[in-house]
């Protein structure tokens, strides 16, 4: 075959990083939740090391490793430690029910696909059906913010959206300056921290995370 | 003479590869419920305990219930038929067998759906509520889990551009090694159908009677003596039918070509190998899983039809 096996590698792994994201639209608990961002993480930061070590670009393998300590290490060990202090492991609730979900989501898949397919025919890289699937995971991500109504998995898919992202920048462009991307990286973790801040505004004012509550707050 | 000769090899191998099967189905059956014992801390019965069923079976003599239909009665030889036709269509040992062109894969799914409309019916057959019962939940369960199956098969046939069984064995195992991602998905796909096709265990418990869960057990509860051991050894092919589908799909390296006897030592060590390990995984899968409520069911499957429907997209997005 044409294609060398680094490029077959990394789209396996932006496969890997979009069953994730369904997998992650398809879960009932927190718990699990978390585990299965980590491992999209650890799918990024795989990806990110193979485009780095194909391309021989070395600002890329800083990047692998941020995104290796952060979204793999640091970020699900925050998260943790909220939902422990939150004591919040009950199942996660949806708006919907997961099957529909599920199907809306392959909507989504077909119309990222063709929303990608002109974009990419501009590009000259052998990557370039990876923005596809990377427009599809930030879609699908979006879908989870949207139907979950707890705040907790709110942040995760806001946070595997950003997953999403990241993941278009190093396949499609071969990565955005280190700056930008360091700059991204404290950004999330701050972000984090806030979200975290938030979660207990959240519970100390309504006793939930159910963020339906707040819309209560607003004047008649 | 060449055409004659390589026809004579071809039936031979043909006849090779349908006895072993027959002869290693309990075999796997027997292996599968070993590693579980072994996994959940017990000795177990033995690799052999499937085999001496079976004996024990056909020694005895049938009991028939009274408003028994003809259809009753022959339902566990149509059942033998399809599941060892379809292990004949399936190249196990040598790809380019005689019986492989008399169906693809559409077909082949069409085979193992002709055994389940039979063994419905012969469970409705005799009027009990366990039998219709178990015969709606696995309607329920197979409509699910066909298109799925379906799907798997496409993705593979889209890749190998054919759906013909050993064409796709071909494509794969000869060719130089390429990773591709639907496949995954696609593989992903076809270990929830065949879990639930084989009446395993987060779909179906296959050791237990207890009448709130059981939906292959409570097809077959009228079946005795040498029509229950024929069921019992069907179920037994068809698991291993499904398991070489699955080694075919996705991991066919190792396979003799007709004619070939000096690989035939290597490729049938290489099945056992493959099914070995095949078994091993599907036991430790059944250790670590639940048996999930019946009405999860139709999710699961529903998740099988997605892995697989995403497989074929992201064939189409990356070519590959």
């Amino acid at each position: 075959m044409s294609i060398p096996f680094t490029t077959q590698i990394i789209n396996l792994l932006a496969s890997i990083l979009l069953l994730i994201a369904f997998a992650m639209l398809s879960q009932r608990r927190i718990l699990s939740l978390i585990k299965l961002f980590a491992w999209q993480g650890l799918a990024l930061s795989a990806s990110t090391f193979v485009v780095a070590y194909s391309t021989a670009q070395h600002h890329l393998y800083y990047s692998a490793a941020l995104t290796l300590l952060l979204k793999v290490l640091i970020l699900p060990w925050l998260l943790h430690r909220l939902i422990h202090k939150l004591n919040v492991k009950w199942d996660v609730e949806t708006l919907i029910n997961i099957p529909t979900t599920m199907l809306v989501g392959i909507v989504l898949v077909i119309f990222a696909f063709n929303l990608a397919a002109p974009i990419s025919q501009l590009s000259e890289s052998i990557t370039r059906g990876l923005i596809g699937i990377a427009l599809a995971s930030v879609l699908l991500s979006l879908l989870m913010m949207i139907t979950r109504r707890k705040a907790v998995p709110q942040v995760v898919g806001f946070l595997a959206m950003e997953n999403g992202l990241f993941f278009a920048a190093t396949s499609a462009t071969h990565g955005m300056p280190l700056v930008v991307e360091l700059g991204i990286a404290l950004d999330v973790l701050v972000g984090t921290f806030i979200f975290g801040i938030f979660f207990f505004q959240l519970r100390e004012t309504f006793d939930s995370l159910d963020i339906t509550h707040m819309e209560k707050l607003k004047d008649d | 003479m060449t055409n004659n000769a390589s026809q004579t090899l071809g039936i031979l191998f043909q006849l090779c590869q349908s006895l072993l099967v027959v002869a290693l189905a309990p075999l796997l059956t027997g292996w599968v419920n070993q590693c579980r014992a072994w996994l959940q801390n017990r000795s177990g019965a033995g690799l052999l305990q499937p085999y001496r069923t079976l004996r024990k079976l056909f020694h005895k003599d049938a009991v028939l219930a009274y408003n028994a239909s003809p259809l009753f009665r022959i339902t566990p030889y149509i059942l033998f038929g399809c599941m060892w036709l379809a292990a004949a269509i399936i190249p196990i040992i040598a790809i380019d067998l005689p019986f492989s062109p008399a169906a693809d894969v559409i077909a082949l799914v069409g085979v193992f759906a002709l055994a389940r409309v039979f063994i419905s019916l012969a469970a409705m057959d005799i009027g009990t509520a366990f039998g219709s019962l178990g015969a709606r939940r696995e309607m329920l369960v197979s409509f699910l889990a066909e298109p799925a199956l379906l799907m798997v098969f496409f993705t593979s046939s889209l890749i190998s551009h054919s759906t013909q069984l050993p064409h796709i064995v071909g494509t794969f195992a000869h060719h130089e090694f390429v990773l591709y991602p639907s496949l995954a998905f696609a593989g992903l796909a076809f270990v929830i159908v065949l879990l639930a096709e084989n009446a395993r265990i987060p779909v179906d418990n296959p050791s237990t009677h207890l009448e709130l869960t059981m939906i292959h057990e409570a097809m077959i509860l009228e079946y005795s003596a040498r029509h229950l051991a024929l069921v019992e050894w069907a179920s037994n092919l068809k698991l291993l039918a499904y398991i070489s589908i699955g080694i075919a799909l996705f991991v066919p390296y190792g396979i003799a070509e007709v004619g070939n006897w000096g690989v035939l030592p290597l490729a049938i060590a290489a099945l056992l190998v493959k099914l070995a390990l095949a078994g091993a995984g599907l036991a430790l899968l059944e250790a670590l899983l639940a048996k999930m409520r019946i009405f999860r069911a139709p999710e699961f499957l529903g998740t099988a039809f997605l892995l697989a429907v995403l497989g074929l997209l992201i064939h189409f997005l990356l070519g590959a």
